[in-house]
């Protein structure tokens, strides 16, 4: 392929970001949002003709057709930073399944969001935001930076995007600034995140320094031929092999590879809000909604998902990382989804939905194995990841528009708002259903592949996390419930009752809605698995349905059709069986209304531990021990001078005293000595 | 003698020394410096390009333009100067921070006098840099201290007559260490009977420092250099002597003037001495990775915007001395990277902390709040200096960081394995004392209803500014070229010396 477009697609973004950047406070507001959605407009016409031409031309270059293999093909790759001969972070584009699926995930909506905020970011008169033109430039920072993550060709290239997200995260976290809590907020998801991205460093520093390559071609995969690269187990076998050859093969009782597998893979939870590095995401709900939709929602929080992914046959090496993956993913998929059964500001119900359906992705990948349906949680997994974004990237733009015609997070100012707002009713309700997993919705079909590998797995985690998908199915449709139904509130005099928002916002709405109603009979397993190779023969619309389980299928459906039922029953209207529900478990209801109480946990640790216990007190060991002892000699050599200076007082008499006494001693020791 | 480059260097400063005494008034001084600082910068971009060529020709010499001119026979004391890929560097460093410290200082009282000691410790920083001898690279380096104290003493804030004799006094005290290892240095520097010299290049090719005295020298080198760059334990005068300082010599000082410390270690403790400083390389391992994370923890905690700074220096000047001692040619081009990157870095900070003292007559960032509102140009200019300090792809820092990790990884020993690691978590640490003070600094509410009639950047505080930011970000954006212009110049003996 040539490397045109693929170079654009990188360019377009970040000059945007320059130009909205040193120029957009002296633009129009307008102008700089309509270049800016251009710009993102055209970047996804260029992702999608890349992502078409990849996964649909039969090029040689992409495919091998003999054993219908997708292969993974370098369209550029630029030295950057030589460390020595092979340690080189290099500036490439690397297009492979995962890759091409990701450039559509993210151009896609971050174009919708760019569109989305023409008209979320001015008010009801028409009023724009102050600093438009700079939320303009973050969010081209923000695409700019996700898509050279998605496209790295080498881990340490990953990582350099890695930080850019985190950085475009932060300052888009922080859009408000004038207010302390969005300060605080964006703070904190930096500073968390940062820790995770330590793991992440530690990680590729061993990485590297056993295999003495970052690039991840070089990792899982073997060359057939220029710039074409096909998965193999066998390089990920020979990687092991040159660790389990090296001369410390083993850590504190863990392989090497296993450290540095968990290691990258704690960068991974901190971007992907894994317990119990996940106490960033609900505070980042501090910034702007549609950026809620784009960063942390739909793309930069699946960015640990996505890094697992890329290296997952070096991960297959070692069972124990694996399982680690399993453990955390379920954990926090299960936490999450109790927490956000207890909330009541709408954002925060959905950040912990994303925690909960990340944590799905990531168990996906975990229990994934070759032997298994040809790794069917690998492909489950990205399939999940992808309608994930799509509606919940369309729940978050409708909690925008609810915010906007509202005025307030809280969904108890809201009731009843379904006449007020009936496209943003529709479309809700489909986010809903999508997420809940009914049929024929987008999530009920990767949730269910999802749940089917892990009964492939153990039927542990598969109770588990078919308890989690009720879980689900049940606080989205409180949520729906107390949002669209019960009574509602009078309009104050004077105000206009809540209405639907301006096309730029609905639009958004309606195509997202509509493709969380399609994306489902999307046949992934033919476009997207672990090493390539397609799962079916053929293919047609109906091929993600023959290809269910449906023993699986069937329980999962009962098992949201059962939730939605008890929220319906419990939230439809106002009633008193959710109290009555409070009051029976009151402290498992107040544990997760306060989310376990983490946030506490976490200010202990770093204000009363990193700050009392250590800051502090090197401050202080540093002004008055270590200066101190420099002031002390100061000092002591000053005190000493004032004292043998009246030795040379200038005084006659005492000069010849002291002549005489010393002339009449070294007399008397002359003396001595000769005698 | 006048047709070697590099003498241009200290000929330059002179130059406008006597210009300086010339003036009439502040707009001609202002016009000297201008004029001067912009030919010293295109002198070293000339030189880079230059030298480059000369390189690319073919030229496979450790140093070049080396020439040697006689000053004190007896005593061999030569003016010997010659410049590699590094020192190189280094003077296109001071240059780009003279010339943004000139336009800094753009309405300082008394300017006459301000800018003559200015420029001489300026010509001390760059004759320093280009000498080969080691008789006159120290007196250089007394040539750049000594205007400190003046500098201080006139024209800095606060408890300036304290700060500036405590930074006097240690890195005068670093001096005596300093002097007496190169006088022992000289007279090991030939095998018996051979001519004694002070030259660096002669010095390193006789190789004739037996190990005894290199363990009894080497130590005193590594702190009387070590004390400039801010090793744990003598980096006290750092924060008093910054906090008190103007901001044209906070930015020198800490721009340059603590990379001689670096520089002195790399070009001659661990040059002249390579085993010694294979062996007892764990010593000041220990010291300069306490002084990493120390310097950081310290940071956090600080009110004064300077003090933060100074923490801050202390932090990632340690990495550089950190790096040094690792002696592999990754974490030497690293540590090379990251005076690049520090200085210019601090220098921005300086210059903007400078910037909002002007305006608020405050330091104290429990004082202030919300000024990104009311000065963008300079919020944006402190939250770009920030990401840069916190190793933000795109920006120096980050290079310089990961060039360090990744040569620092590669003793797979228990030992530097455990400090690399604690080396790597600064970058946690450092994110949290950056991200505090730009939150407390520039976001959230206006603390002081007065801050609200303040203005923001003036054109010469923006040329300042944009001109460091865009070192920042060229350093940043393309690392090769630099890397490739510092790595050429490690050459072999060093590691051979050592057997690596």
């Amino acid at each position: 392929m040539e490397p045109v477009i693929p170079i654009i697609i990188l360019a377009l973004p970040l000059t945007m970001f320059l130009v909205l950047g040193l120029f957009g406070h002296k633009m129009k507001h307008p102008v700089a949002g309509v270049l800016g959605t251009a710009g993102m407009g055209v970047t996804m016409v260029l992702a999608y003709i890349t992502a078409f031409t990849y996964f649909f031309s039969g090029n040689p270059e992409f495919i091998d057709a003999d054993t219908h293999t997708r292969l993974q093909a370098i369209v550029f790759n630029v030295d950057w930073l030589a460390f020595t001969d092979s340690l080189v972070i290099r500036l490439g584009f690397l297009l492979d399944p995962i890759s091409a699926l990701l450039l559509v995930v993210i151009t896609t909506i971050s174009f919708m969001v760019h569109l989305y905020s023409n008209g979320y970011m001015r008010d009801h008169h028409g009023v724009w935001e102050t600093g438009f033109q700079r939320f303009y430039a973050f969010l081209s920072l923000f695409s700019f930076s996700m898509l050279g993550l998605v496209v790295a060709t080498n881990i340490f290239q990953m990582y350099i995007f890695w930080e850019l997200v985190g950085a475009s995260s932060y300052l888009l976290i922080g859009f408000y600034y004038t207010k302390p809590s969005a300060v605080s907020a964006s703070k904190k998801a930096f500073i968390v995140t940062r820790f995770a991205d330590l793991g992440f460093l530690l990680g590729i520093l061993v990485l590297s320094f056993y295999t003495g390559t970052f690039n991840f071609t070089d990792f899982t995969s073997t060359e057939v031929a220029e710039g074409v690269y096909r998965v193999s187990e066998g390089t990920a076998e020979g990687i092991r092999a040159m660790i389990q050859n090296s001369a410390a093969p083993m850590f504190m009782g863990a392989s090497v590879l296993t450290w540095a597998l968990v290691l990258i893979f704690m960068g991974g939870m901190g971007k992907s809000a894994m317990m119990p590095l996940h106490i960033w995401l609900p505070d980042a709900m501090e910034g702007p909604t549609p950026v809620s939709a784009l960063i942390h929602a739909a793309t930069m929080v699946v960015a640990g998902v996505y890094l697992v992914a890329r290296l997952f046959p070096l991960y297959l090496m070692e069972e124990a990382s694996l399982n680690i993956i399993v453990v955390v993913g379920a954990l926090t998929a299960l936490y999450a989804a109790m927490v956000a059964c207890t909330q009541i500001d709408i954002k925060r119900v959905l950040a912990f939905s994303t925690i909960s359906q990340i944590a799905f992705m990531m168990v996906s990948l975990g229990v994934a194995r070759p032997e298994f349906h040809h790794g069917l949680g690998y492909m489950a997994g990205m399939f999940h990841l992808f309608t994930h974004a799509m509606f919940k990237a369309l729940l978050f733009l409708c909690a925008g528009a609810l915010i906007h015609a509202i005025g307030s997070n809280d969904y108890t100012a809201m009731h009843g708002l379904r006449k007020h707002m009936p496209i943003t009713h529709i479309t809700f309700l489909i986010g809903c259903l999508a997420i809940a997993g009914i049929i024929p919705f987008a999530g009920f079909f990767s949730k269910d592949e999802i749940l089917t590998a892990t009964l492939g797995h153990s039927t542990l985690w598969y109770v588990w996390m078919s308890l989690v998908a009720g879980l689900t199915a049940f606080y989205m449709f409180r949520l729906y419930y107390l949002i669209f139904w019960w009574k509602e509130h009078k309009v104050p005099a004077g105000h206009h009752a809540p209405h639907d928002q301006p096309w730029t916002m609905t639009l958004p709405l309606v195509i997202l809605a509509v493709v969380s109603c399609l994306a489902g009979f999307v046949p992934f397993g033919n476009l997207v698995t672990w090493n390539g190779e397609e799962m079916f023969e053929s293919v047609s619309f109906i091929t993600n349905l023959k290809a269910l389980d449906w023993t699986v299928a069937s329980v999962s459906l009962a098992v949201a059709v059962v939730a939605i039922l008890l929220a319906t029953v419990m939230y439809k209207k106002e009633n008193p069986l959710p109290s009555k529900m409070k009051n029976a478990l009151p402290a498992l209801w107040r544990w997760c209304h306060h989310r376990f109480y983490w946030d506490e946990l976490y200010m202990f640790i770093t204000h009363k531990i990193i700050f009392g216990c250590i800051s502090k007190p090197i401050a202080w060991f540093d002004r008055h021990i270590v200066d101190g002892t420099m002031d002390g000699i100061a000092y002591v050599v000053q005190r000493s001078s004032y004292a043998i200076r009246t030795l040379q007082s200038g005084n006659i008499q005492k000069y010849v005293w002291v002549y005489l006494i010393g002339a009449l001693l070294l007399g008397a020791v002359t003396a001595v000595c000769l005698m | 003698m006048f047709s070697n480059i590099l003498i241009y260097f200290v000929i330059i400063p002179l130059l406008m020394l006597a210009g300086f005494a010339l003036c009439r008034n502040d707009k001609q001084i202002r016009a000297v410096a201008v004029t001067g600082s912009i030919a010293l910068m295109a002198l070293s971009a000339w030189l880079l390009v230059d030298y480059l060529a000369l390189r690319k020709a073919g030229e496979t010499a450790e140093m070049l333009y080396t020439g040697s001119w006689e000053w004190f026979g007896p005593l061999n004391i030569c003016l010997a100067v010659g410049v590699d890929g590094v020192s190189i560097a280094m003077l296109i460093l001071s240059s780009i921070i003279v010339f943004a410290g000139s336009f800094a200082s753009w309405k300082i009282d008394n300017a006459r006098h301000f800018f003559m000691w200015l420029l001489l410790l300026s010509t001390g920083v760059f004759g320093f840099f280009i000498t080969v001898d080691l008789f006159t690279m120290f007196m250089f380096y007394e040539v750049a201290l000594i205007p400190m104290y003046l500098l201080i003493g006139q024209w800095g804030t606060g408890r300036k007559e304290y700060s500036a004799m405590k930074l006097t006094l240690m890195l005068m005290g670093g001096s005596a260490f300093l002097m007496l290892s190169l006088i022992g240095i000289y007279y090991h520097s030939a095998p018996e009977g051979g001519q004694l010299t002070w030259n660096i290049l002669e010095i390193s090719q006789n190789a004739s420092i037996s190990k005894d005295w290199q363990y009894f020298l080497f130590p005193m080198c590594f702190v009387g250099f070590g004390v400039l760059g801010a090793m744990f334990p003598f980096h006290t005068w750092s924060p008093d002597g910054h906090a008190c300082a103007p901001t044209a010599v906070s930015m020198l000082h800490a721009g340059v003037l603590m990379k001689l410390g670096g520089y002195g270690c790399f070009r001659v403790a661990m040059y002249l001495m390579p085993e010694a400083a294979n062996d007892l390389a764990w010593i000041f391992l220990i010291l300069t990775g306490v002084s990493v994370v120390y310097g950081a923890f310290s940071a956090c905690v600080q009110t004064d915007l300077k003090y933060i700074n100074a923490y801050s220096s202390v932090s990632h000047c340690g990495m550089v001395l950190f790096a040094i001692l690792m002696i592999n040619t990754t974490a030497l081009t690293g540590a090379i990277m990251q005076m690049l990157s520090h200085g210019l870095m601090t220098a921005l900070f300086f210059a903007l902390i400078g910037m909002i003292y002007g305006r608020t007559h405050t330091r104290d960032i429990r004082l202030m709040g919300g000024l990104m509102k009311i000065m963008p140009f300079l919020g944006v200019g402190y939250v770009i200096a920030g990401m840069a300090s916190l190793g933000l792809p795109g920006l120096s820092g980050f290079v310089a960081e990961m060039t360090i990790f990744v040569g620092s990884f590669e003793h797979a020993d228990m030992f530097h394995r455990t400090f690399t690691v604690i080396a790597c978590s600064s970058i946690v640490i450092t994110a949290v004392y950056i991200l505090r003070v730009v939150g407390k600094l520039l976001f959230g509410p206006v603390q002081d209803e007065h801050h609200l009639q303040l203005t923001d950047a003036t054109w010469w505080e923006r040329l300042s500014v944009i001109t460091l930011i865009v070192s920042v970000a060229a350093i940043g954006c393309f690392p090769n070229f630099f890397e490739s212009l510092i790595k050429f110049t490690f050459s072999p003996e060093i590691f051979r010396a050592i057997g690596l």
